[in-house]
């Protein structure tokens, strides 16, 4: 792990304006500069932190590029096979229904290997939240297609662009868990900005107070972008999100339950 | 008070489980061992003790949500019949990885592939070898009558516990589906978060002010330190070896020749010992009750007596692979076994002690 040098005179209390949450440990983060994971660990953190229920969560990690969550991750989490983690995490809220339990899933554990893990407990209305990152490709393991892989998208196994025809299309998740009785809060949200941030928090939060209804299960994706996954600079990796992933995987509210 | 009744060996598997404290189960239908889910779920679990009944999508989820339940400090188990089990082999990785204490019960039936649905042993290897990836052992236990399919629900979890490790018990068609009379353990309480806090400290039940967050995970990216845990695995399974071999044995006393042989084929080995003792051959049965452990030990001290051992498995020849290993070569050891989900009569065990043993 890399280690962060800072100028101890800059350090000062009275200086300060932006910190690590306290619900991240000072484990330096795995992911490339300029991907959004570290963002969504932070808004997910901060909700716990501000709702003051870390004796009361528990996460569950996937297997990808946030196979590592728990070491970032201040709370008492468990690191599940990869696509396995809904059905980890239906045992733990199912024997401790009163805890907050949530998922942090890529699209390659979420929408492919565990396909029939996300639509079943979704389709259960487990009274727990899933945290779906979506940045279209395969970034732990050097960029391969994707479930979400968009159509012409190029990537280490489809280098020549997906070709629909013989890699079939990209597979909406969040609109299909939409459809099914037992979700009750189904949203796709991104990170690349101050007010995307903030929208997106306010998704995580909703998400978790969700948990304190009792009436099924609370998705939010998160479009993301893997700017050396996609080989781009951050920038260009999020204004090519911008431009490309957004009108396939539009920003919003896709079902929204009014409860209070 | 004990109480007694008349049950399938499914069903009292499932009631033990039940009395014994269990806290979930997470189970996916397959003959020949449907009865345990069908069983809890008459039952109410959830309203009897608390117990969680979830019929899963898969046995791949059912065995991941025993894996979030045991890192939780629960009591959890599964159940599952042979190509079920290949299915979990993964997440029983996993769980023996992360040190993680469960239940797990393999009805076993004919293969490979779909196989047929009636009894076999078949499964030997994967039950006792690992079965999954990884070097990694599960404490197995083989029960050969009703009785002991719900005696070995609260040994298995106390062994379970006792190790953090996955406790298999591997029964079989014959023995799940029959019933005979039982008796049955009083209720034991279920964990409460206290005992969890107190007697599983690692669990992840929330972290509070007082100690670091609690991780469940198989992983360690650094080779040494993966290392170290493999050790620290083999120093446990050493332990185990060490200090939990069951077994019993019968008629061994004068015995010339001995079986080696579990569940359904020990019970049917007696009937042979009758026949083969009517005519004059005096032979015994070792019949192993850990599958690992293998009574290693006491088959090399059998040696000393016998002039042949027959191993007598519902399989091509597993057991016997450890049965050989532990005699070193000092006696003849031979396999006898119908399988694919034939069972053997014993009249064709005596002759093939009689063709392969004593006259060979």
């Amino acid at each position: 792990m890399a280690e962060f040098k800072t100028n101890p005179e800059i350090l000062q209390p009275e200086n300060v304006v932006y910190k690590r949450t306290e619900l991240l440990t000072d484990k330096a983060l795995s992911y490339c500069p300029g991907c959004g994971h570290g963002t969504a660990h932070r808004i997910i953190m901060e909700v716990i932190e501000e709702m003051g229920i870390q004796a009361e969560t528990i996460g569950v990690a996937p297997v990808g590029c946030s196979v590592l969550a728990y070491e970032f991750m201040d709370i008492d989490i468990q690191q599940a096979a990869h696509g396995r983690a809904p059905a980890v995490a239906t045992a733990i809220k199912r024997l401790f229904p009163d805890k907050f339990v949530f998922t942090y899933q890529g699209d390659g554990d979420l929408a492919a290997i565990g396909t029939a893990e996300t639509i079943h407990a979704c389709n259960r209305g487990e009274n727990m939240t899933i945290f779906f990152i979506n940045n279209g490709i395969y970034g732990m393991t050097g960029g391969q297609m994707a479930p979400t892989t968009l159509p012409g998208m190029k990537s280490s196994t489809s280098p020549y662009g997906r070709d629909v025809k013989t890699m079939g299309n990209p597979l909406k998740m969040t609109e299909l868990v939409a459809t099914l009785p037992g979700t009750l809060y189904v949203t796709r949200q991104a990170v690349h900005t101050a007010s995307a941030v903030r929208k997106a928090k306010r998704a995580v939060r909703k998400a978790f107070e969700n948990q304190k209804l009792n009436k099924g299960l609370s998705f939010v994706e998160i479009v993301s972008n893997c700017n050396s996954g996609w080989k781009m600079n951050p920038l260009q990796s999020n204004e090519w999100m911008v431009e490309n992933m957004f009108p396939f995987y539009p920003i919003g509210d896709i079902k929204v339950n009014d409860d209070k | 008070m004990k109480e007694l009744r008349l049950m399938k060996g499914n069903e009292a598997f499932a009631e033990a489980c039940i009395r014994a404290g269990a806290d979930g189960y997470f189970g996916y239908p397959i003959t020949p061992q449907s009865e345990v889910m069908e069983y809890l779920m008459a039952q109410k679990t959830q309203e009897r003790t608390g117990m969680v009944t979830l019929q899963a999508e898969s046995e791949i989820a059912a065995i991941n949500m025993v894996y979030g339940g045991a890192g939780c400090g629960k009591r959890v188990l599964t159940s599952s019949s042979s190509p079920g089990m290949s299915l979990k082999q993964e997440g029983i990785s996993y769980i023996a990885g992360s040190e993680l204490p469960c239940l797990l019960l393999n009805v076993v039936r004919g293969g490979p592939g779909l196989g047929t649905i009636q009894p076999s042993q078949s499964d030997y290897f994967q039950s006792t070898k690992g079965g999954g990836h990884g070097d990694y052992r599960l404490i197995v236990l083989a029960p050969s009558s009703v009785q002991e399919m719900a005696d070995f629900a609260g040994l298995g979890f106390e062994l379970a516990f006792k190790y953090r490790n996955p406790v298999l018990v591997l029964s079989d068609g014959a023995i799940g589906q029959m019933m005979e009379k039982v008796e049955l353990d009083i209720q034991k309480p279920r964990f409460t978060d206290e005992d969890i806090r107190k007697n599983t400290p690692w669990a992840t039940i929330g972290k509070t002010p007082d100690r670091d967050h609690n991780v469940i995970t198989s992983l360690d990216l650094e080779s040494i330190k993966m290392e170290q845990h493999n050790h620290k695995l083999q120093e446990k399974y050493r332990l185990i070896e060490e200090n939990e071999v069951r077994y019993e044995k019968i008629a061994c006393e004068d015995a010339e020749y001995a079986f080696v042989a579990y569940g359904t084929s020990a019970r049917i080995c007696q009937k042979a010992i009758e026949l083969a003792r009517a005519e004059g051959i005096k032979v015994g049965l070792m019949r192993p009750i850990t599958l690992f452990p293998f009574p290693k030990k006491v088959v090399k001290e059998m040696t000393d007596r016998v002039k042949g051992i027959l191993c007598v498995e519902m399989s091509a020849g597993q057991m016997i692979e450890d049965v050989q290993l532990a005699v070193e070569g000092r006696v003849k050891v031979e396999h006898f076994g119908r399988y694919g989900g034939i069972v053997h009569s014993p009249s064709e065990i005596v002759e093939a002690l009689k063709k392969q043993i004593i006259g060979g």
